[in-house]
């Protein structure tokens, strides 16, 4: 593993959630769970962040904010989805202002389900989107990019 | 001693000083979880998370960001090689404002209203603590004997045989004080906490990523040790003793960073500037005025 | 000695030719050769004497009372514009002057020869050099600056009249760096405050009269206290020739000698525009004419704080000492803080300007070799640097429609060049290891003296002072540091004769900045020596110190160089929480194009410049008429 694994800073954004699942995701960082044991470290700035970690469903209004918080990341970057709405759009799926789950605007890597997702299953999520990331890291380097 | 033994000093600073500071992140980290009840990362987390940093894509808002970050670790660097290497202890001061001079123009150069908020804050700070430097390398002056020439010089400093910090005792005080806004800890990371959480998103950082964020870490970790190694001064009696003693109490005062750090919540920006001058101008001041009557 | 008189006659030649030129080009081309030979006058006076310190004997009943009949003729005019502007305060102060002035011809003067009129030594040199060079290029520059001005002005094209000005400026000050006798010394030393009344108050708007006003009450005050140690040195020692004053082996015995003293140093105050009289400056700055604005804070209070350098012996260690150095540690501290509240970037210029010539009036005061070493080279950079940031200003004033700070945003995209000369002005007003940070260095460890009573006063003074310094020059730093990609080029309109200074004034920076030491040994420590009888200890000279600060110039200048703007960087637009639309607007809530605007902090609560004022003015007044009592009724 290299240090890419060992330190993934993630970047919490809320598109329309009922913030059920923001809690749970706060809570990943409370003592109980204590994500930081991973080297996770929540980074309100897209601009340090290696990991995407959005919640809710997509709507007309924030499709854009969430597609610039994503070009805006440097690469190599992942997006995890947390909770079911991040996924498909869940139960406001057939709003009239919602587009869907994240994957309608930016490419998803992980899907995390759960209403609300659960702490432990979002720790998972974000070690299966570490296992992404690695691989991107070592594309990025075959590639030459960096 | 010889300028060779003085110059392997500055080598060992600018060759070890990252490891040593970096170790130091990693016990910071991993005592304030302790603190909040968490197990906390691993020591070597600072280093994954630098070498990290440097593996991910260059991204800057302009061409110069990257140079003025540069520019703050490379004299901060210098900052440190000058102050082990026992050089003119006020030349280190000048040089450090120098460097944080640089890391400003690279947060206000970016343009982002964050960043710029950030920079103001970090110099108003800079403009809180700085009395108090200045004292502390005038008190240290003064201690080794105005009259017949003094000296500013580290090397000389630390080779006098009595310990500062009996006549320095309150500038030592005033300094640990400051030394809070220095290491940017809670209650006075105005212009940058550790993490982004914060009214003004990661404050003078906000626009550093990946290379240019792993540059600043680097050089808080050499800014880090410096300020340690002046804290240790106030000790140093020519012999091992004092350099025992000395390493003791910086590890102890930083300690106690630590602890102030999660004890306290962020004060309103008016009490740095209070802090920071009340203190200079009392126990500063106060303690030169002692030290101009002895002399 | 012919070329001596050569350099404090000829400005006022070509001064005369300007006064009848009405065409733009002779003009251009008379001031600028007329500045060129003014130039190569000084460099030519410089190599000729330096080192080798000079009486001129030169006396004539005729020149005095041709200055008499000058002063006479300016002062009824001073009487005259106070009645007609309803300045009575300025005519009362003329009525003074000449009352004293008269009786001092008349009846004082009579029988006191100075035989020795004109002098120079090192000191008197670096003057020359600075008001030569320097001065002659402010006018080159407002050659061209004047014609933009003229442009956007209205009503009868009054340049003549301002050519007239700046070059008897010029003569005036040369006459004040290089009399011996007091009388003539004083003589020119009042028609600098002329030359200045006239020049803020050019272009006869109400707030230009005011301030010129000001100006001329308050540099009168200096001129009677001037007049008042004339009369009493002359009444109580007969003495009226610089150099038996500064002979005077101890001054405290001679009682009436240290209350002149204190009086001469007054009058040195008032013209270095310290508090409580600094009010002076800042309204020359409003004066719409930077060229004249710049012409005072760079060169004519170099008259001021000249006086007191070289009364700076007869003021070591006693009250005229401490008022001095209190005086100026004071104003170096109030003023800095002043400059943090202040947005219009004259007024930032002027009030560092006033605390930077407190820090010189410090170093005066305390007396000590080490202390006037740091003053004179204070001194010199402080003039070359200055200088260089006021025509920035003017020169973006006229090219931006602004001299706000706040409108200096990505000046650095708009006019790079000039933006990379004002930052370059900027660090080295107090960033190691430049220019002023140099000489502050050297006045800080000066100031540490356990045998000065004030010292304490003196060490809170600098390190508060430095650490707001660093505050309000930083902010500026960064606004112009903010590249910002959207803008357009406006610099292209700039006149080649503002070009040609600017490069000059830029590579003169950087030069003393590598050459200060060659200065220290060729012109200040040699006089310094022949002044105090023995060579000062420079901490900034020591201990390898000085090849270090050296090899650091170097260093930065070595990384500015190549690597300025290059990298293999991705340019991403800024972080603004929202959809950024370009680099000044990002679109918030309900697709609202919301401003993004960067606004600098002035903290007005605590450093506004009122509440800065009064206290200054309060504090330093009862320091001066304190110290002066005590020394009239002997108690010290």
């Amino acid at each position: 593993m290299s240090s890419t694994s060992k330190s993934p800073w993630i970047l919490h954004y809320d598109a329309s959630s009922c913030n059920g699942c923001d809690i749970e995701v706060l809570a990943c960082l409370t003592p109980l769970y204590d994500a930081e044991r991973f080297g996770v470290i929540n980074t309100g700035d897209p601009k340090q962040a290696d990991i995407f970690l959005i919640t809710g469903s997509v709507n007309d209004q924030n499709k854009n904010v969430v597609r610039q918080l994503y070009d805006q990341m440097p690469e190599p970057k992942v997006v995890v989805a947390v909770g079911i709405c991040a996924c498909n759009g869940g139960i406001f799926r057939d709003c009239y202002n919602i587009l869907g789950g994240a994957d309608t605007v930016i490419p998803v890597d992980v899907y995390v389900p759960g209403c609300a997702a659960r702490p432990e299953s979002i720790i998972d999520g974000i070690v299966k989107g570490v296992a992404v990331l690695e691989e991107k890291r070592a594309l990025m380097k075959k590639e030459g990019r960096k | 001693m010889d300028d060779w033994i003085l110059l392997l000093c500055a080598i060992i600073f600018v060759a070890l000083a990252p490891f040593a500071g970096c170790l130091l992140s990693g016990v910071d980290r991993k005592i304030s979880a302790r603190m909040q009840g968490r197990r906390g990362p691993p020591l070597s987390q600072p280093w994954h998370d630098v070498r990290k940093l440097l593996a991910k894509d260059n991204n800057a808002p302009n061409r110069f960001q990257d140079f003025y970050v540069a520019c703050y670790l490379i004299w901060i660097i210098v900052t440190g090689a000058m102050f082990f290497a026992g050089m003119d202890l006020l030349l280190v001061v000048f040089t450090l404002i120098l460097a944080e001079v640089f890391l400003v123009l690279a947060a206000y150069c970016s343009g982002s209203p964050f960043a710029q908020v950030g920079a103001q804050r970090e110099i108003y700070v800079a403009m809180a603590y700085e009395p108090m430097v200045l004292l502390m390398a005038i008190g240290f002056y003064l201690f080794m004997g105005a009259d017949d020439g003094g000296s500013f010089r580290v090397i000389d400093i630390a080779e006098s045989s009595d310990m500062a910090i009996i006549p320095m005792l309150g500038i030592f005080i005033g300094f640990v004080i400051i030394l809070t806004m220095k290491l940017r800890k809670s209650p006075f990371d105005l212009s940058m906490s550790h993490h982004a959480h914060q009214d003004i998103v990661r404050g003078v950082a906000t626009e550093f990523s990946g290379r240019t964020y792993a540059m600043m870490e680097v050089s808080h970790w050499y800014e880090n040790i410096m300020l340690l190694g002046m804290v240790a001064l106030f000790f140093q009696n020519g012999e091992w003793t004092g350099f025992i003693l000395g390493m003791v109490v910086a590890i102890l005062v930083y300690l106690l960073e630590i602890w102030l750090d999660n004890g306290f919540a962020r004060m309103k920006w008016q009490t740095a500037l209070k802090t920071g001058w009340v203190a200079a101008l009392i126990l500063g001041l106060g303690n030169i005025a002692v030290l101009l009557v002895i002399a | 000695m012919d070329d001596i008189l050569f350099l404090m006659v000829f400005p006022f030649i070509v001064a005369c030719i300007l006064l009848v030129v009405k065409n733009d080009r002779a003009r251009a081309i008379v001031s600028e050769v007329g500045a060129a030979v003014i130039i190569v006058a000084s460099v030519w006076v410089a190599y000729n004497y330096l080192g080798k310190p000079q009486m001129f004997e030169i006396s004539s009943e005729t020149i005095d009372l041709l200055m008499f009949a000058v002063e006479a003729i300016l002062g009824l005019t001073i009487i005259y514009l106070g009645i007609k502007y309803k300045k009575y305060a300025a005519s009362v102060l003329g009525v003074i002057q000449l009352l004293m002035s008269i009786a001092f011809e008349f009846h004082f003067k009579e029988g006191i020869e100075v035989e020795n009129g004109l002098y120079i030594d090192d000191l008197s040199i670096i003057m020359v050099l600075i008001i030569g060079i320097i001065g002659s290029l402010i006018c080159v520059y407002a050659v061209g600056y004047m014609r933009d001005f003229q442009a956007h002005a209205e009503g009868k094209d009054r340049r003549p009249w301002f050519f007239f000005l700046l070059f008897v400026f010029l003569s005036a000050m040369f006459g004040i760096v290089l009399s011996d006798n007091l009388v003539w010394m004083f003589f020119f030393w009042e028609i600098t405050t002329l030359c200045s009344f006239a020049l803020i108050g050019f272009t006869k708007t109400e707030e230009a009269i005011n301030n010129s006003f000001r100006q001329l009450i308050l540099n009168l005050i200096g001129g009677i206290s001037f007049l008042a140690a004339l009369i009493l040195l002359a009444d109580q020692e007969g003495i009226l020739s610089l150099a038996e004053l500064l002979a005077t082996p101890d001054v405290e015995a001679a009682q009436w000698v240290l209350v002149a003293v204190m009086l001469m140093a007054l009058a040195g105050i008032v013209k270095s525009a310290q508090m409580p009289f600094h009010t002076w400056l800042l309204g020359a700055m409003v004066a719409p004419t930077p060229t004249s604005a710049l012409l005072h804070s760079s060169t004519m209070v170099k008259a001021g704080v000249f006086m007191l350098l070289k009364l700076s012996p007869l003021l070591c260690g006693n009250v005229g000492g401490y008022m001095v150095m209190t005086v100026g540690g004071l104003t170096f501290l109030l003023a800095s803080m002043a400059a943090i509240s202040q947005s219009n970037a004259k007024r930032v210029l002027a009030y560092s300007t006033i605390a930077n010539l407190g820090l010189i009036v410090a170093c005066a005061g305390v007396g000590t070799p080490e202390a006037v070493w740091a003053g004179v080279l204070l001194t010199v950079f402080h003039a070359i640097t200055k200088s260089m940031l006021f025509l920035c200003v003017g020169t973006a004033e006229h090219h931006i429609g602004s001299r706000n700070i706040e409108d200096m945003d990505g000046l650095f995209e708009r006019m790079p060049k000039l933006a990379l000369i004002m930052m370059l002005g900027i660090a080295a007003m107090f960033l190691a290891p430049l220019g002023m940070l140099i000489s502050k260095w050297a006045a800080l460890t000066a100031f540490v003296d356990p045998s000065n009573p004030v010292s304490i006063l003196l060490i809170a003074c600098i390190a508060f002072g430095s650490a707001v310094t660093g505050f309000y020059w930083t902010k500026w730093l960064g606004k112009l540091a903010f590249a910002a990609r959207n803008r357009d080029n406006v610099e292209k309109t700039v006149r080649p004769q503002e070009w040609s200074v600017l490069g000059i004034l830029a590579a003169m920076v950087v030069l003393v900045c590598f050459g200060y030491p060659l200065l220290s040994d060729w012109m200040v420590v040699p006089w310094i020596e022949t002044v105090f009888g023995y060579e000062p200890a420079i901490s900034v000279l020591e201990n390898d110190n000085m090849y270090l600060l050296l090899i650091m110039i170097a260093a930065l200048a070595l990384m500015f160089l190549p690597f300025f703007g290059r990298g293999s960087t991705r340019e991403v637009p800024t972080y603004m929480s929202g959809v950024n639309i370009d680099d000044d607007s990002y679109e918030g809530s309900m697709g609202a194009t919301v401003n993004v605007s960067l606004r600098n902090w002035y903290l007005e609560g605590w450093f506004g410049e009122d509440r800065i004022r009064k206290v200054g003015e309060a504090v330093t007044a009862v320091i001066i008429v304190a110290a002066i009592v005590v020394a009239c009724g002997g108690w010290y």
